[in-house]
């Protein structure tokens, strides 16, 4: 039988992509508020940019390269360039019920938000030409290929039965990593660890927390791609991990003195990020002790790159990449297929060998886009260099890079 | 003789001052934000995840011109008002003025620091 949109099914997937996209002003407004004032615009305008970028890009052969016809499990075909032939008809490969240029749609949101994700790693210093360049290659070079692995039909991780339910390898430890190698590559800020580099807008931030909660039912439940039991299990776990980070973040701060609100705005994106891979798949409690594990994690990473005086600046890596790293754990341990039949069962449910098929992904993905942005960044800085001048870093990226002030 | 009083004083104690002054007749003045330390060094605030050093300090200087005979009773007003007994209560720098010329009327010098129920008309109102 021929498969049928569904009105339900497809209210709710447009909604989910409008809510994805709000994530990327939500995630510029988190960055923007933790960055020095005189860098304000810039780190927005780093999120920002690629609502217009990938906006542009995955319609002329993004969506291709993730979705397409598969070539050897590798890459996706040209057959979907130009978004040619993705039209009001559901795509049966992917999902029944909505049409493929909703699908095509709601995962270029994804696609938008994991490339901003990585720029917490390289605020107040990265030159934004090189910028530029560097996040169109990456995102043909990484995120698509990734994304191909994971999610599209034929790819070779999801053949091997690795589960994923909504970003964990594919955004979260892509974009951590690839933040890692690149923050090795361009250096420190000047007078990192020495000179105040205080938060100038705290309220920013949090406000930028509020909408990538909200959004990120979106992101999750979304990814159901249907209206049904699967999305209100995955909106109830990605509620609860959030709520459980944010309250054990609480704690931990408040051994460091007081409770920051930025400690706790932290802590619940931690949850977010954490849960993703496994929304679809466990179930509430066992979302409970994936954001109560996740919070301590991603503090004492945080804590680690500090000791090492790495200028990874936002933390992407100990916030995304670590987190979601358990999280996909988390999924090879209590997934099980009476939250999701379409599924499989994890380690606690009779499973053991879907940990070892979890682990592979996350290997895989930590290598790939670790190694691809290391040689990118490194390719990039003997060209055009990844920096500005240090004069120009010294008045603010603002003034330099877009000749605007912030608060006149 | 015209001097300039510099008080570098807590944030939460600038209301307090500036009522001292307006009770005993100092009706001018302004005031502006600074950050530094002295003796206090710097405070410790929470961060993501540890803690952070903060050494410049938000404080505010209160300034104010006026005649060399109304300093001792302006810097006992400041003195009284803005205490509390921790390191970081501030300093006061009194310097030497030129010339102090009213913008409105072009009054200048004595002419131009007057106003109405101020310190010198009250002192002069309890003389007369």
């Amino acid at each position: 039988m021929a498969p049928q949109i569904n009105t339900g099914d497809t209210a709710w997937i447009l909604v989910s992509c409008a809510l994805v996209l709000l994530m990327t002003p939500g995630l510029a407004f988190f960055y923007g508020g933790m960055v020095r004032r005189k860098n304000v615009l810039s780190t927005l305008t780093l999120s920002y940019i690629f609502m217009a970028l990938i906006g542009v890009q995955w319609v002329a052969y993004g969506y291709s390269l993730s979705f397409g016809s598969s070539i050897g499990g590798l890459i996706g075909g040209l057959n979907f360039i130009g978004f040619q032939g993705v039209d009001a008809s559901p795509n049966p490969d992917y999902a029944k019920t909505i049409p493929q240029g909703l699908f095509a749609a709601f995962q270029m949101m994804f696609a938008v938000i994991t490339p901003a994700l990585i720029t917490g790693a390289f605020v107040e210093r990265v030159r934004f030409k090189s910028f530029l360049l560097f996040s169109l290659i990456w995102a043909t070079l990484v995120y698509d290929p990734l994304c191909h692995w994971v999610w599209g039909q034929g790819g070779w991780l999801k053949n091997m039965g690795v589960l994923d339910f909504a970003g964990g390898t594919v955004v979260h430890i892509a974009a951590g990593f690839s933040a890692l190698a690149f923050s090795l590559v361009i250096g420190p800020r000047k007078g990192f660890g020495t000179a105040p580099m205080e938060p100038n807008n705290i309220p920013l931030t949090v406000l930028g927390t509020g909408l990538l909660w909200v959004g990120w039912f979106g992101f999750n439940a979304g990814s159901a791609l249907a209206a049904n039991g699967v999305a209100v299990n995955a909106l109830l776990t990605t509620n609860t991990s959030a709520a459980t980070a944010g309250l054990v973040w609480m704690v931990l701060s408040w051994l460091d003195g007081r409770p920051s609100t930025l400690g706790i705005a932290t802590g619940m994106v931690v949850g977010l990020a954490a849960v993703t891979p496994a929304s679809g798949f466990i179930t509430p409690m066992a979302s409970m002790v994936v954001g109560a594990v996740a919070a301590p994690l991603s503090y004492y990473a945080i804590r680690f790159r500090d000791r090492r005086k790495l200028d990874e600046s936002l933390d992407v890596w100990a916030c995304h990449g670590i987190s979601s790293t358990w999280g996909m754990i988390a999924a090879g341990l209590f997934a099980t297929v009476s939250v999701n039949s379409d599924g499989v069962n994890g380690l606690f449910f009779g499973n053991p060998a879907q940990l070892g098929i979890q682990l592979l992904g996350i290997a895989v993905t930590m290598v790939y886009s670790f190694t691809v942005t290391y040689v990118l960044a490194k390719a990039l800085n003997a060209s055009i260099g990844l920096r500005v001048q240090p004069m120009e870093e010294e008045v603010g990226l603002d003034i330099s890079s877009h000749g605007e002030r912030s608060y006149s | 003789m015209l001097k300039k009083v510099e008080a570098i004083i807590r944030e939460d104690k600038v209301n307090d001052v500036i009522d001292a002054l307006k009770e005993i007749g100092i009706m001018g003045l302004n005031t502006f934000e600074v950050r530094g330390h002295g003796r206090q060094g710097g405070v410790q605030l929470v961060g993501r995840a540890g803690t952070y050093q903060v050494n410049m300090l938000p404080k505010i200087q209160v300034n104010i011109v006026l005649s060399e005979r109304n300093l001792e009773p302006a810097i006992e007003a400041i003195l009284k008002s803005a205490h509390t007994g921790e390191p970081g209560d501030g300093l006061i720098f009194v310097t030497p003025v030129q010339e102090v010329i009213r913008i409105r009327t072009r009054e200048r010098g004595q002419d131009a620091m007057m106003y109405p129920g101020d310190i010198d008309e009250r002192k002069k109102q309890s003389a007369g």
